[in-house]
């Protein structure tokens, strides 16, 4: 089905941790794996998924630790992957950071962990606040309240625990929408979407009932109401909690949050978005000499908004040395082991536009190894506003003992992988 | 605190300390001695010394060091199976502790320790998990028979714990079906005839239910499983598509994939004009495109199987192109997954961009994703015609760029597009030679050789291009060398003033100074048809080339269909069935898509879901590779049998004369055949159609002047056009003949049926039938081409069989078939081949070549075939035979359901050259007595009675070889019949 085996492995290809699941592939057979991964990066065919024999590995890195699960079946790659990934967030929110010092330093815990994570090549329980109330990291301060199965893990409601109380009962609800934008060279824009995200933070006691409701437009459709603004989303993904076949009728977004922080919901929009941050540059590359890189940076968004902490990366050629700046505001920066410029601008009003020019020596030996064309890439924050205009119209909140909540709505712009390529 | 201090103590005599600490009173230090020895076995010392002292700690409340001496006795259980009993009793004990964790840890490690002799302790323990009250034991206990199965399968059988697993489908709790399920499917899975699963719809229902209750992980089991079931028809197959779709909303990857596996398998039921159809396909395209947006792992394997989802149904997502766009920062699996993708959906409407991004990759840095998108660029002038110019313009700017491997790759894509677009783009050639020197891989070499030698007429240094890739003949890999043979070659047909000393120069260097046979057998053929033969040799050498297809890298239909079956899991990563990678037979299955019901469509390109209807109603006898029939097959090449032919003075003077003498003659007689089928093999090894030298490859094995001449070349006549016009002119007759049906034929022809289905032979289709015309027996076959790429090189061969039948001249299919089209051949047959009784007597077993492979198919031609016209028997003799035919072989057969009189079933019988000799009327019975003369000679009498009014007739045949009689009459009533 899934994994036979799964390891933890450092840098160097030592097992760190592993659990054995299914017995059906030899636990030595890891000691391929770095060998062979490295064969691959060498001959530039990277790949997530490496066999050796009949024995496969799909592997995934995080920090300084490789993530590998073995089979020699026919397995569900996607489920072994999300698996892993699902991995590195169980064991972060435990030990905070993954990574090789924090597996040495928890391995009891994190061999409990192993056990209650999959069965038998089967991912089973792997919500981390609910596996926190049975699985503590203070082994010795174990009480036995506490060893009781939590009935959470095997309730319909698998994500949040009963008998929870907040003295003020609240929910903040963030709307994030991220920019993604991909212009060419010549200043078209190739593609470009929004991923939104909304995001709960939830203080309530009980089991409450939550209902969200947006201005999304295959609603307003369906209930025949077409005033204000609505939202096409092109494609929906909920957290676990909420009840996929209820929307799938009516598009109504309805579930019982889990505690505390959670991902409610993602979604995509196709759109075509304006750039917010524009960008315009000539970079010239006098060979033996110099680099010579202008840049234009302009708010293409409302006057009232501002963008905060922009961030404007540009790539200049690995032996550049030398440099020097000159901006119409914000700051620039050299940060040669990543052979970028940043120049940053705390505060970017809409409709303002702004410059930088630098200036690099190249050495007159020049480094002959080809060069990629690293695109200049923007970061940004702009708060109390969406572009796609989404909106939360109302928040319901029920729950038996009938207690007032309190919805607080933020929304916020982003950049996501927002690239421009440039003609250097 | 932290753990890391156990790693810390490496002193000697630490197993003897370890050992004390173990045995220790207090609990606290007893707890850190195990910490201590785990700690030891995760860095891999081994402390397999300690398991009595280990197995000691194991009866104690502390859930914490229970669970560390069951880590410890799962890792080192197998070593020590006879201390692993000692355990035995805690488990038991354990197993019916009233905290539910413990319960459920306990059943849990019980199936981990993989120790034969105390899995038979477990049964009772794990009976009672079964059935515990708490869900959390349950799910565990469900998990459990799985592993015990892995174990001793007979063991869990006889217990009926296959039943239990079974109940907890039931279950209340969603996560206890999910387990059992998960459970179930596993050891199905290794037990393909198990039936476990006998899924039927209240089970669908119930797992239907679970869907939508448990965890991402358990959505995942459900929806595998449920992809292995069947509907029933299309409203069951929609009613479950409906109930799936939502798991599309699922933030968890693999949810979607699988939930896109279920719906993409059941669609296939779905009639194409149903509203729902298109509602589906329509939901289909947002989540794949989201799953882009996930980790670069989860969208490698999206992409691998998006890959497959747009070959099956580019449909869904022909809008969405540049989703497909590469990022500079995306992983390099990613980018050329989503290069092969981009060329996949590349259509006129988006062309344009799309080589605006190809332009743009072609200047990274990365080798291989720069040669894949400049090779991307020759496949878009290819697939999209109207791009064709701009692909070639973009190309000789990338060729501007004077970066080595950019050039090499952009030459051989070129060279494609001169295939595809010939006399259209030569004004690039000058640009190209400029690049000659650069060329420094075999494949550029050898593609550049090819253009020069393609259009040496237009080049006015052509022979000292050629010249210069002389010198280091030998140096070069097989590919240039046979492309320079061939290239020279081509230019002496067109120069042939200037270039006589450079053809000798080459063919001297492939026959004689190279000990590749490949090569050899290639000059041969050139230097023997040019010293023969130059017209044919130019008809064969610069031979009209067939097309190229557009479409390269397709995977094949069947394969496509199972790996659909496969969605999200490594055979959908690989591109391979399971069979290919998952080792043993045990557990691989092949998935089938299930087939549409009812049909609703007509032409629709490769349907599987049809053809595999069409082959279980009609199941064709399929040839066992016989030795001699394939013995016979290596024959196919050449259509017509060579015969040796005494050695040909050659008009043309020549060096090493003797090795075109009597010894090379006998070696061509047999080796034309072998090397023909080497340059095949050859054609295919390297890569599809686009760029191969196929040209020599087709010929040889596709034009009837090349057999002819090779054999049966006219002794001195170097521009004579002696046997091989002829036999062709000869086959035009006959086809002429075959043309005129109907006007002399009165005989019965059976419809066309299917010998061939599409299934069978990767995608090729032959239906058939026999008909005699104007004494010609022919073979009148539809060939139609149910794969996605064209199909070149047909040829056809009979095994040996009862009466000889063998082809009367090559198979006449001269254009290449390309996908979703049919052609009608009429193949005239001889009655000289080699004889061999078969069973039935008239099975016919024929194989068929393509340039695909090779397939075998028999089929049954009605005896009334091989009755000749001039079968009509003188009365005298047909009496005095009748009595000299001993009446042991005579035989009766009542013919049912004829209405017709004695004179209208006369003439009927006369078109099938059965005659009637004489008539004799007794009261209201006529008595027809008839003669059959087969084409072997051998004659047969016949008695048919006929009473009017009475639909049934008697025939009595009297034969000298009785066991044809039984065809005689399968004949009489196809014909009185119809």
């Amino acid at each position: 089905m899934s994994a036979s085996a799964v390891f933890v492995l450092d840098l160097k290809g030592k097992v760190l941790i592993c659990r054995n699941y299914k017995g059906d592939v030899d636990m030595s057979e890891i000691d391929h794996f770095l060998t062979l991964l490295m064969q691959q990066e060498e001959e530039g065919l990277m790949c997530p998924v490496i066999s050796h024999g009949s024995v496969h590995f799909m592997w995934i890195k995080h920090s300084n630790l490789y993530l590998v699960a073995t089979t020699n079946k026919n397995s569900n790659a996607s489920l072994v992957y999300a698996f892993l990934y699902k991995l590195v967030e169980v064991f972060t929110e435990y030990f905070k950071e993954l990574e090789e010092e924090s597996i040495q330093d928890n391995f009891v815990v994190v061999y409990e962990l192993l056990d209650e994570l999959m069965d038998f090549g089967f991912p089973q329980t792997t919500d981390s606040k609910i596996l926190q109330e049975y699985i503590t990291q203070e082994g010795n301060k174990l009480e036995v309240a506490k060893t009781k199965v939590p009935t959470t893990v095997t309730n319909a409601v698998s994500w949040r625990s009963e008998g929870l109380k907040y003295k003020k009962n609240e929910v903040f609800i963030d709307v994030i929408e991220s920019i993604n934008v991909l212009v060419n060279a010549n200043g078209s824009v190739m593609s470009s979407d929004i991923v939104g995200s909304i995001k709960l933070k939830t203080m309530l006691s009980g089991m409450p009932e939550l209902r969200l409701g947006l201005n999304d437009r295959v609603l307003f459709a369906l209930t025949g109401r077409d005033k204000g603004k609505t939202v096409a989303m092109e494609d929906v993904k909920f957290h676990q909690c909420v009840r996929l076949s209820r929307f799938e009728s009516d598009r109504t977004i309805s579930f019982i949050p889990p505690d505390g922080e959670s991902e409610l919901m993602s979604y995509r929009i196709n759109t075509h978005v304006k750039p917010l941050i524009w960008i315009e540059s000539v970079i010239e590359k006098f060979s033996h000499s110099r680099v010579e890189i202008m840049v234009k940076a302009k708010g293409q968004f409302k006057k009232q908004s501002v963008a905060n902490n922009v961030e404007v990366r540009v790539p200049v050629p690995s032996d550049a040395d030398t440099p020097k700046f000159k901006t119409s505001t914000g700051h620039a920066k050299y940060v040669p082991e990543k052979n970028l410029v940043v120049w940053t601008i705390k505060s970017f009003p809409g409709g303002k536009e702004f410059l930088m020019r630098a200036h690099f020596g190249l050495p007159s030996v020049e480094n002959d190894e080809m060069e990629g064309k690293p695109p200049i890439t923007v970061k940004f924050e702009i708060p109390y506003f969406t572009v796609s205009g989404i909106q939360v119209r109302y928040m319901k909140i029920i729950e038996k003992s009938g207690y007032q909540a309190l919805p607080w709505v933020r929304y916020i712009t982003q950049s996501g992988d927002y690239q421009l390529r440039t003609n250097a | 605190m932290t753990d890391s201090k156990y790693f810390t103590t490496t002193k000697k005599g630490e197993i003897f300390e370890l050992k004390a600490e173990l045995n220790s009173d207090k609990k606290e230090k007893k707890k850190e001695a195990v910490k201590k020895v785990i700690a030891s076995m995760t860095v891999g010392k081994d402390v397999s010394a300690l398991f009595p002292d280990v197995v000691n700690c194991m009866q104690t409340d502390n859930l914490e060091l229970k669970k560390l001496v069951y880590l410890y006795l799962m890792n080192y259980a197998k070593s020590q199976p006879d201390m692993a009993i000692m355990a035995v009793n805690t488990f038991v004990k354990d197993c019916e502790d009233p905290n539910p964790l413990i319960r459920a840890l306990a059943v849990r490690t019980m199936g981990c320790i993989r120790v034969d002799k105390i899995t038979e302790y477990l049964c009772e323990p794990l009976r009672k998990c079964l059935k515990d009250e708490d869900p959390y034991v349950r799910k565990t206990a469900a998990v459990c028979v799985a592993k015990l199965h892995d174990i001793n399968a007979q063991l869990v059988e006889d217990q009926g714990f296959l039943d239990t697993l079974k109940d907890l489908i039931s279950d209340s709790n969603p996560m206890v079906v999910a387990n059992a399920v998960a459970a179930l499917s596993e050891i199905a899975e290794s037990h393909p005839n198990s039936n476990l699963l006998d899924l039927n719809p209240q089970t669908i229902n119930k797992l239907l239910t679970a869907l939508n209750e448990c965890t991402e992980w358990g959505q995942i089991f459900i929806l595998d499983c449920l992809a292995n079931y069947t509907p029933r028809d299309d409203r069951e197959s929609q009613s479950i598509c409906e109930r799936v779709t939502p798991r599309l909303s699922h933030a968890n990857s693999a949810v979607v994939l699988s939930a896109v596996k279920v719906l993409m398998k059941f669609m296939e039921m779905l009639p194409k004009d149903l509203d729902y159809y298109g509602t589906l396909l329509k939901k289909l395209a947002p989540p794949l495109v989201t799953l882009l947006s996930a980790e670069p792992e989860l969208q490698y394997v999206a992409l691998r199987n998006i890959n497959l989802i747009v070959q099956k149904r580019p449909e869904i997502l022909k809008h969405e192109m540049k989703v497909f766009f590469v990022k500079y920062n995306d992983p390099i699996y990613v980018k050329l997954e989503k290069l092969d993708i981009m060329i996949r959906l590349a259509s006129q409407a988006n062309i344009a961009q799309v080589l605006a991004e190809l332009k743009e990759y072609a200047t990274e840095v990365d080798v291989d994703f720069v040669r894949k998108a400049v090779r991307a660029i020759g496949r878009c002038a290819i697939k999209v015609e109207q791009s064709a110019e701009r692909c070639v313009s973009t190309l000789l700017d990338l060729i501007q760029t004077k970066v080595n491997y950019v050039v090499q790759e952009a030459i051989v894509v070129i060279k494609d597009i001169f295939r595809k677009y010939p006399n259209k783009y030569e004004s690039v050639i000058a640009t190209l030679c400029e690049n000659l020197d650069s060329l420094d891989e075999p494949e550029a070499r050898a593609a550049m050789i090819w253009i020069v030698g393609e259009y040496a007429e237009r080049i006015d240094n052509a022979d000292e291009l050629l010249e210069s890739f002389l010198e280091g003949f030998h140096d070069e890999s097989t590919q240039v060398q046979l492309q320079l043979l061939t290239a020279i070659v081509k230019l002496f047909l067109k120069k042939p003033t200037e270039t006589q000393e450079l053809v000798q120069q080459v063919l001297s260097l492939a026959t004689q100074d190279s000990d590749n046979p490949d090569l050899r057998d290639r000059g041969y053929i050139y230097w023997r048809l040019l010293s023969t033969d130059p017209v044919a040799a130019k008809e064969v050498v610069l031979a009209e080339k067939p097309l190229i297809s557009e479409e390269t890298d397709l995977i094949e239909p069947t394969l496509l269909d199972e790996l659909i079956c496969h969605i999200g899991t490594l055979a959908s990563v690989y591109h391979k069935p399971p069979s290919a990678f998952v080792e043993g037979g045990r557990g691989v299955q092949h998935k089938r898509l299930p087939a549409r019901a009812g049909s609703g469509e007509s032409a629709e390109s490769p349907d599987v879901g049809q053809a595999v209807s069409a082959v279980s109603d009609a199941p064709p006898a399929v040839i066992p590779s016989q030795g001699d029939l394939l013995g016979d097959l290596l024959n196919l090449d050449l259509a017509p049998p060579t015969s040796n032919v005494p050695p040909v003075p050659s008009s043309m003077q020549m060096g090493a004369m003797d090795l075109l003498g009597g010894g090379l003659d006998s070696l061509m007689g047999d080796e034309s055949e072998t090397s023909a089928s080497h340059y095949r093999t050859e054609v295919q090894s390297p890569q599809p159609p686009e760029c191969s030298e196929r040209e020599l490859g087709g010929d040889v094995g596709g034009s009837p002047a090349m057999g002819v001449s090779l054999g049966g070349a006219p002794v001195g006549m170097p521009a004579g056009l002696g046997a091989a016009p002829a036999v062709g002119g000869g086959l035009g007759d006959l086809f002429d003949l075959g043309g005129g049906v109907g006007v002399t034929a009165g005989s019965y022809i059976p419809p066309k049926t299917v010998w061939l289905p599409a299934m069978k032979a990767k995608g090729l289709e032959i239906s058939g039938t026999f008909a005699r015309r104007s004494g010609v027996i022919h073979m009148d076959l539809s060939f139609t081409n149910k794969a996605m790429s064209v199909m070149t090189d047909f040829a056809i061969q009979f095994n040996k069989n009862s009466f000889g039948l063998a082809p009367a001249g090559p198979l006449q299919v001269l254009t290449p078939l390309s996908p979703n089209q049919t052609v009608d051949v009429s193949l005239p047959l001889s009655t000289t081949g080699p004889v061999m009784k078969m069973e039935p007597l008239n099975n016919l077993q024929v194989a068929v070549k393509n340039n695909i492979d090779v397939f075998y198919f028999s089929c049954q031609y009605p005896i009334s075939l091989l009755f000749v016209e001039d079968g009509k028997m003188d009365r005298q003799v047909f009496l005095a035979t009748w009595k000299d035919i001993p009446s042991e072989n005579e035989a009766q057969f009542q013919i049912k359901d004829c209405h017709l009189n004695s004179d209208a079933a006369s003439n009927k019988l006369q078109g099938s050259n059965i005659f009637t000799v004489a008539k004799r009327t007794v009261d209201t019975q006529d008595m027809l007595y008839q003669s059959v003369k087969l084409t072997n000679g051998i004659w047969m009498l016949a008695e048919l009675r006929i009473q009017t009014g009475n639909p049934n007739s008697t025939l009595s045949v009297k034969c000298r070889a009785p066991e044809v009689s039984q065809y005689v009459y399968q004949c009489y009533e196809l014909i009185l019949r119809n």
